[in-house]
Parts: C-alpha cells; structure tokens; sequence
C-alpha cells in the first residue's frame, strides 16, 4: 500500500474533515448547533375572531378619543410646535456659536491658568506622563471616584429593576419571566464558527484591554477604556460558550466583591492621599520616574480599580439585559 | 449672526444635532427612539466640549521628550469632561432602557401614548 497512514488514522486528520466538508458530505451545523425549533403558529378560526374583536375593541376604546376631531387638531399642533421650538433652538445656539470666539486659537477664554498649571506642573506633581491621566486620578480624583460610583448605583438598579425571581405561580399558567426564559431556550447555542472566532480572539482582546490599563499614565488609555475592552471580551465569551462556562468564574458574589474591594481601595487610598496633601504631612507613597510603569504614585493602582470596576459593570449590564441575573 | 459661524463649524454642527436629539425626545413615541434622541443629543454635547478644547498645531497632552510648555499641548481639561460625560450617558442609558423593558413587560407595548391611556383607564377603574 502506497499510503503512509491506514483508514483509521486518516479519519482523524483535519485534511479529511476539511475534504468531507468541501465536497458537502457534512453540514458542520448538523448535530453541531443545538437548535430547537419553534413550534409553528397556528389557531383556529374562533381565535381568529376573537382576536380582531379584541383589537377592534381595544383600538375602539384606546382610540376613542384619539379619533375625535379635537384630539387630532391637538395632535396635529402638537407635532407643528414640536417643529418650530426644535428650529428656534437650533437657530439660538447657531446665534451663540457663530459669536464664539473661533475654534484652535489659543487665546480662548477656556484656555485659562488652569490648563497652563496642569501642563507644566503635571509631570512633577503627579508622576503622570499622560496629563489627561494625571488630572482625572489626582487633582480631579473626587470626580472620578464618583463616576465609578454612578456606573456602580447604575448596575444596581438595573438589577432591581430586571431581577427575575424564581417563584411559580400557583394555578399553572407561565409567568412573563417564565415566557421570557423559554424564549431563551430557542436561541442557538454551540455554534462552531462564533466559538473558533472568539477562541482566538478573546484572550487578544483581554491582553490588549490590561495592557490599556496599565498604560494608562504613559500613554492614551486608562482605567475607563480598558475596563470597556475587557468588558467586550467577556462579553464575546459568554456569547459563545454560554452562561454555564462564564458562572464557573463570574457570578453575583463575583461582582459583589470586586466592586467593592476596587471602590473601597480607592477611597481610602485617594483619601490618605488627600488627608496628607492638604495638612501638608509626609506623604509614603513614591512618585518613582516618569515614564516607567511603576511610577506616578497612585494613579496606577487607582486606574486597575476603575478599570475593573467598569469592566465587571459592562459585563454585568449585558448579562441582565440577556438573563435577568448573572 | 456674528461672524464666526462657519469657522466654527464643528461647534455648529454639535448644535445642529443638539436640535436633532431634542426633536427625537419631543417627536417620536417609541420609547427606545426616545432614548436614542437622548444618546444623540449625548454626542453633541461631546462634540462641542471636543471642538472647546482644540487649539490647531499643538499635540494630545502627553508629555514626549521632556516638552512641558503650554505652547505644545492642547488644552486637557475638556478630553476629562467628555470621559465623565460618556461614563454617565452608559448608565443613564442602561437605566432607562431597563425603565422600558419594565414598561413593556407591563403593557406589551412601546407606544407611550398607548401606555398613558392604559394607566389612565386604571386609575379610573
């Protein structure tokens, strides 16, 4: 026998795979992709009655007094003012932009001594290569501790909002949740393309998201930036692998823990840091030299808090939007 | 009209669709249009505080080679404002999108109008 390899062995190459699936042989979806078919929409001529004289009395009695003639000239008028109001705004602001003073000059009215103090004595005072980074974690670090609480309050309401309990109801119709959640049960689930793309990809997407993070005091990036790279990741993931592969790592405790530990960890750090700065103490915390990576004081750890804080945030409002829960 | 008008045409355009997000908010009665009005009128904003910190000829603010003269850089306090701002239009976003599927769940419908005279007709039952 010419060939170097028995039956046996060749049945288990990728060039047999890739010969079967060329010559059409194989449907990689078949057997593959658990998909379950919808049962086909059918009702019987009563309901059909039933349900236009349902419309018809709905849209009799919503409509109602939408028909009448007061109602449409209202509507009608409604819609005219709309317009006109829209136009005056846009006719004032267009008044008051072409009174600015031009755009890219320097001798704006926003170009003050607050920048100028921010560009010059940024490096020295906060460490910080990247001036953007420098102002949002040190000057303005109050501001930023309370962005990532308004993503945090965020994310809880969301939750309350969307939560989705478990109890039954007692006389055995579905509930809304219930509907929603045998809806779930249709969507595709194992598809071999999206899961070869986001093998690949996510672990791409995840380094470069960390390496944005810790960048984000020598150069463009930051906490926000890479935490919403990360968060897309995950978000890959888990639309590949489903809910069951991402609860092994991520879950509600998860969230709990991480969101707390970071935003804690920057209130007490950017708080010792204020409580010195402003009595004038010794402060512990080494500037290091600009430019390396471990330098700029806090900025560096305060932008890992953020940045994780964002990511577990994004990842949490796509899995409640999608589930109801983690 | 004062003379700088196409000069600034960035700014100009911010406020265009500044007008256009508003009339999304006041014409449309599909809530999540509604909501895309908003993210639009969002974007102006951004834009206009983008335009604000320009000055042309000079770099993003990111010290490279020692240069620490407000000659190089443009101004950096706008770039913090636009990130707070994005920050806050997400969740505000996500909070009432969360409002919507709540509503529709509720009412089985996007229409606010329709939703309104539900609400009414159960008040008055």
């Amino acid at each position: 026998m010419s060939r170097k390899k028995t039956e046996q062995e060749y049945r288990k190459t990728f060039a047999f795979h890739f010969f079967r699936w060329l010559n059409g042989e194989k449907d990689p979806y078949l057997g593959e992709v658990e998909m379950k078919p919808q049962e086909p929409y059918k009702e019987t001529e009563e309901e059909v009655k039933a349900r236009i004289r349902e419309k018809n009395m709905i849209s009799r009695r919503l409509y109602g007094v939408a028909k009448s003639k007061e109602m449409k000239g209202l509507e009608r008028f409604y819609k005219a003012a709309s317009i006109i109001f829209c136009c005056i705004l846009i006719y004032l602001l267009l008044f008051t932009v072409s009174y600015l003073p031009p755009v890219g000059t320097a001798d704006r009215p926003v170009n003050n001594e607050v920048p100028q103090r921010y560009i010059e004595n940024g490096l020295q005072e906060t460490g910080a290569v990247n001036i953007v980074s420098g102002m949002i974690l040190d000057y303005r670090a109050f501001d930023t501790l309370g962005e990532s609480h308004v993503l945090f309050v965020a994310t809880v309401t969301v939750l309350i909002l969307l939560r989705l309990d478990k109890k039954k109801k007692n006389d055995g119709e579905i509930s809304i949740e219930e509907a929603e959640a045998n809806d779930r049960i249709y969507e595709p689930k194992n598809d071999a393309i999206l899961q070869m793309a986001a093998f690949v990809l996510v672990p791409i997407i995840i380094i470069f998201g960390i390496y944005v993070i810790l960048n984000g005091h020598l150069g463009p990036g930051g906490g926000f930036s890479g935490g919403a790279i990360i968060g897309a990741g995950l978000i890959l993931y888990l639309n590949a692998f489903g809910f069951q592969k991402t609860e092994r790592f991520f879950t509600e405790k998860t969230y709990k823990w991480i969101s707390f530990g970071s935003l804690s960890f920057y209130c007490i750090a950017k708080s010792y840091s204020f409580f010195t700065g402003a009595n004038h103490l010794h402060n512990i915390i080494p500037k290091g030299t600009p430019g390396a990576i471990l330098s700029s004081g806090l900025i560096l750890p305060l932008n890992i808090a953020v940045g994780l804080v964002v990511a577990c945030t994004m990842y949490a409002f796509y899995a409640m939007f999608r589930k109801g829960g983690f | 009209m004062g003379a700088n008008l196409f000069v600034n045409y960035g700014e100009a355009v911010a406020a265009v669709l500044f007008g256009i997000g508003f009339g999304n908010l006041l014409l449309q009665k599909n809530l999540i249009k509604k909501i895309i009005g908003l993210n639009i009128m969002d974007s102006a904003v951004y834009l206009f505080l983008a335009e604000k910190g320009y000055i042309i000829g000079r770099t993003a603010p990111i010290v490279t080679g020692g240069v620490q003269s407000v000659e190089a850089y443009i101004n950096p306090i706008p770039s913090g404002l636009v990130l707070t701002g994005i920050v806050v239009s997400v969740s505000v976003s996500a909070l009432m999108l969360s409002l919507t599927i709540r509503l529709y769940r509720r009412y089985h419908t996007l229409d606010l109008d329709q939703i309104s005279l539900m609400i009414k007709k159960e008040e008055e039952t």
